[in-house]
């Protein structure tokens, strides 16, 4: 049995170790924000934040996340990543960026992590930090402005 | 499903008949519950035919008849009913239709998001149920205070009366949802728009960056099983022998089931039936295209092409490619392509005492509904489809055959309990119902002065209708207008043109992808034209302009789009542009790419597209579509690519069917052509130019012609 914490509760889970943190949290804890898109981590649908640091949940085991804490795009908003998280997700807003949506709980997710250790990234720094996630609706140029929109909110506040 | 084969003159009829038809129902309820799959219960009765719904809060519910995957119809179809109701556009939701008779496609007749044509044929209809609702509102205001509705007027949510009294549409609906509906209703006068055109944002962002949209892949129901299917791993393939015997010893692996075409094993959840899948022991009989080969095909199609297939278009003098001074040949090849939308197809079916309940993210939802009944053996009012959001589709959810629908449906009346089917990403892009592999062979004749006297033109590839329920109404004569759209209709004058097709079949499942036909028959024309404009010695726009001369429209959209871009004005070093312009869906699209290389690799900088796309509901979403069909064009172009090698297809993921990142989105620069009276198509016009803009850029910069997609894999360095 696995025992971790998924936005700051304890779960003890008792199913297939092997069983990716994804699948944990969408079948077995009924947290569906979390996306499935590859599961080879390709395509960053899955990033959820474990210590802090984004992960692709779709190639974590929960046997490899023993006693750590998950953050998923339902509870962002309420740890210490809070104001990021939330001048993230206003930007996003702000900026019109989600098209159909699917990709975007992980867009968020890594958008969060770049500027938590990145006030100000520059177009390769995103370049960098976003390149996992894909978007087959095509909002890069968004996301793009959306980070930098959020960065400068965030050194304003 | 293009615009311009349905006549104008019945898409007016047959959106006056369904205007005539309209039931507005104003369904008044206790509480907000608005996913499809919430457990809170179901108001008792709705109209199924309403498009809107007015709450004692005031809350305004447009249900949108077409799937919302990404095109933003969730806020651009609200947007044109509130225009009319004079609504407070802040109390707006939206929820999508189910399968229903009321919301078929004004203009195709069966329920259908496809062909870009979501906006447009929605305009009129949703005009008028803004407008008659309206007009409800007001009369219910007149009878309360006994005036006349001509004395009062509808603003922003309020029915304002003499002296300034009001009543909100809230305290109003009851009363007004017991009025019949009028016949006759003005609608405004579009300089008075104060919605449609102003630059708003999606409705549904908030749920979809806090986690909360709930897509196909998010259903959950109580004691809801997820099925994965081993499916055949060369098109046609069957089970030969089937040993399940490992499968039993995975935990949560609750049924193993042999299907028509494959074999799935159901579980708790993903990662039982998945790890089940794996442990399956499947020898498949692989039938007819066990040998199936991309360079084979390649060959073969060009070989065909050589030998003049079904006339699509005629020259007016056979003869005259003879009497030409030069002629250019050109041979080119596109690949089959996957949709590979973000979110892997799934459906979930729950078969019930007296029918079955459905949640799929559909482009068909009837077509889809009535496939299901059929494998459940029920009727098709017996199967209540639910659409959920989609996370892209891209064509692939628009089936005519409900692939993914009917299999979800065989799995559920096997095993007995409520499943969710889920398709893994190399399901996906295995699975097949991809866009076309096509050759083109283009002659063209030029007389002493370089002037074009003859094009001669062959396509040969697989048909998208043949063997649907499409077929009999869009294929004539043996001839699939989706093979040679964008090529038989080019706006330019092109003396003498002959289009041929052959359309063959090897064996592999095919479907519309963004743009359809135009995906490959754009890259053709435009690549030959720039190709004749360098043989010439004439500037690649100055050379357009001059074949344009009979379609002023398209000449202005490629002016903008040369003129905003710097065309003619100098570069960095190492960079080129390249130029091209293709009409589909109604509208006009072209786009100036600014490329230049690093080693082999091809970097786009910058696209600067122009677009026509008629009267515009919402700059905002119209600018996001181009970035996205640029993006989708884009990645086919450069790397998109499905092969055959002993049957298989070769690729299976992100890794080895790439798609463009973030690193590799170029800067896209939108300028709208103002003025437009009647809305046109958005979604996909601005796919097809995208490849030719590149390939021709590259030639600019190497003087290498691509004859064939994709580009990166080509050498340019
Ligand atoms: S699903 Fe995890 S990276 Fe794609
Ligand atoms: S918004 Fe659709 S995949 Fe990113």
């Amino acid at each position: 049995m696995a025992k971790f914490f998924v936005n700051g509760v304890q779960v003890d889970f008792n199913a297939a170790p092997d069983t990716p943190l994804l699948w944990a949290l969408r079948d077995q804890l009924g947290l569906t924000g979390t996306k499935f898109g590859c599961g080879m981590a390709l395509c960053g649908a899955c990033t959820v934040h474990v210590d802090q640091q984004p992960v692709r949940s779709c190639v974590t085991p929960v046997s490899a996340i023993e006693g750590k804490r998950v953050v998923t795009i339902e509870g962002i908003s309420e740890t210490s990543q809070g104001p990021t998280a939330r001048a993230v997700k206003a930007a996003w807003i702000d900026k019109d960026v989600v098209q159909c949506g699917y990709c975007q709980s992980g867009q968020v997710m890594s958008a969060v992590a770049l500027l938590q250790k990145n006030k100000s990234p520059s177009d390769a720094d995103i370049d960098a930090a976003m390149s996992g996630n894909i978007c087959r609706c095509g909002t890069y140029q968004r996301v793009r402005e959306a980070i930098k929109s959020a960065a400068a909110s965030l050194k304003k506040a | 499903m293009n615009v311009k084969s349905i006549s104008r003159r019945r898409f007016l009829e047959s959106s006056a008949a369904l205007a005539g038809g309209l039931v507005i129902s104003f369904w008044l309820p206790g509480g907000g519950g608005r996913n499809a799959f919430a457990q809170a219960p179901q108001p008792p009765k709705i109209s199924p035919n309403a498009f809107l719904r007015i709450g004692k809060d005031g809350s305004i519910t447009v249900v949108v008849k077409h799937l919302e995957f990404g095109q933003g119809v969730t806020t651009s179809l609200p947007m044109i009913l509130c225009e009319e109701l004079e609504c407070d556009w802040a109390k707006v939701r939206y929820e999508l239709a189910p399968a229903g008779a009321e919301y078929v496609h004004t203009a195709f007749g069966i329920q259908l998001t496809g062909g870009s044509s979501s906006v447009w044929n929605s305009y009129d209809q949703l005009r008028t149920v803004g407008a008659q609702a309206r007009a409800m509102l007001v009369q219910a205001a007149a009878n309360q205070w006994k005036a006349k509705p001509a004395d009062l007027r509808a603003e922003k949510g309020f029915v304002i009366g003499p002296g300034g009294k009001r009543l909100s549409y809230g305290q109003l609906a009851e009363a007004a949802g017991k009025l019949p509906v009028p016949d006759k209703v003005v609608l405004k006068d579009p300089k008075a728009f104060t919605i449609i055109g102003q630059p708003t944002r999606r409705i549904d962002s908030l749920e979809k960056v806090e986690g909360n949209a709930k897509f196909g892949l998010d259903v959950q129901r109580k004691n809801l099983h997820t099925a994965v299917v081993a499916r055949p791993p060369v098109f046609g393939a069957v089970v030969k022998k089937l040993d399940a015997e490992k499968v039993k010893s995975v935990p949560g692996v609750t049924h193993v089931v042999e299907l028509r075409d494959g074999v799935a094993v159901v579980g708790r959840n993903f990662w039982a039936a998945k790890k089940g899948r794996d442990a399956l022991e499947i020898e498949w009989d692989l039938g007819p295209n066990a040998k199936l080969s991309t360079a084979d095909l390649k060959a073969q199609f060009a070989e065909t092409a050589k030998t003049p297939g079904k006339a699509a278009k005629k020259a007016d003098d056979a003869e005259a490619m003879k009497g030409a001074a030069k002629t250019i040949l050109a041979e080119y090849s596109v690949p089959f392509l996957a949709h590979a939308p973000m979110e892997p197809l799934n459906c979930t079916v729950e078969v019930q005492a007296d029918g079955a309940e459905i949640w799929v993210g559909s482009q068909m939802q009837g077509v889809d509904q009535a496939a299901a009944a059929k494998m459940l053996g029920l009727k098709p009012e017996q199967v209540k489809l639910n659409t959920m959001l989609a996370g892209g589709g891209f064509g692939r959810r628009a089936n005519p055959v409900s692939d993914y629908v009917v299999e979800a449906c065989e799995v559920a009346k096997k095993v007995k309990v409520p499943v969710k089917v889920v398709w893994t990403r190399e399901d996906d892009i295995r699975g097949g119902y991809y866009r076309p592999m096509y050759a083109h062979r283009v002659e063209t004749g030029l007389d002493a002065q370089g002037k074009i006297v003859a094009w001669s033109h062959t396509i040969v590839g697989p048909s998208i209708m043949a063997g649907t329920p499409f077929e009999a109404m869009m294929v004539k004569d043996g001839l699939d207008p989706t093979s040679t759209e964008g090529v038989s209709d080019t706006p330019y004058d092109l003396p003498n043109m002959s289009v041929t097709l052959h359309t063959v079949n090897p064996g592999v499942p095919v479907l519309w992808w963004r743009s359809v036909g135009n995906s490959h028959t754009a890259f053709v024309m435009e690549t030959m034209i720039d190709e004749l404009a360098a043989a010439a010695n004439q500037d690649p726009v100055a050379y357009r302009r001059a074949l344009l001369g009979k379609h002023p429209n398209v000449t202005r959209v490629l002016d903008l789009a040369a003129s905003k871009a710097g065309w003619g004005s100098p570069l960095a070093k190492g960079r080129a542009r390249g130029i091209a312009v293709h009409e589909s869906f109604g509208s006009i699209c072209a786009q100036v790419a600014e490329v230049s290389l690093d080693g082999n690799e091809i970097r786009v900088h910058k696209v600067t597209a122009a677009f026509d796309c008629g009267l515009v509901v919402n700059p905002l979403t119209v600018e996001a579509q181009l970035q996205s069909a640029i993006a989708f064009g884009l990645s086919g172009a450069l790397f998109g690519e499905i092969t055959f090698k002993e049957g298989r297809v070769e690729q299976s993921n992100f890794h080895d069917y790439r798609v463009l990142r973030m690193n590799e989105m170029p800067r896209v620069e939108v300028f709208l052509v103002p003025g437009g009276e009647r809305p046109t198509g958005v979604g996909e016009p601005g796919t097809p130019p995208v490849a030719p803009a590149v390939a021709n850029a590259l030639f600019a910069l190497t003087g290498k012609r691509a004859r064939s997609l994709p580009l990166a894999t080509q050498k340019w360095a």
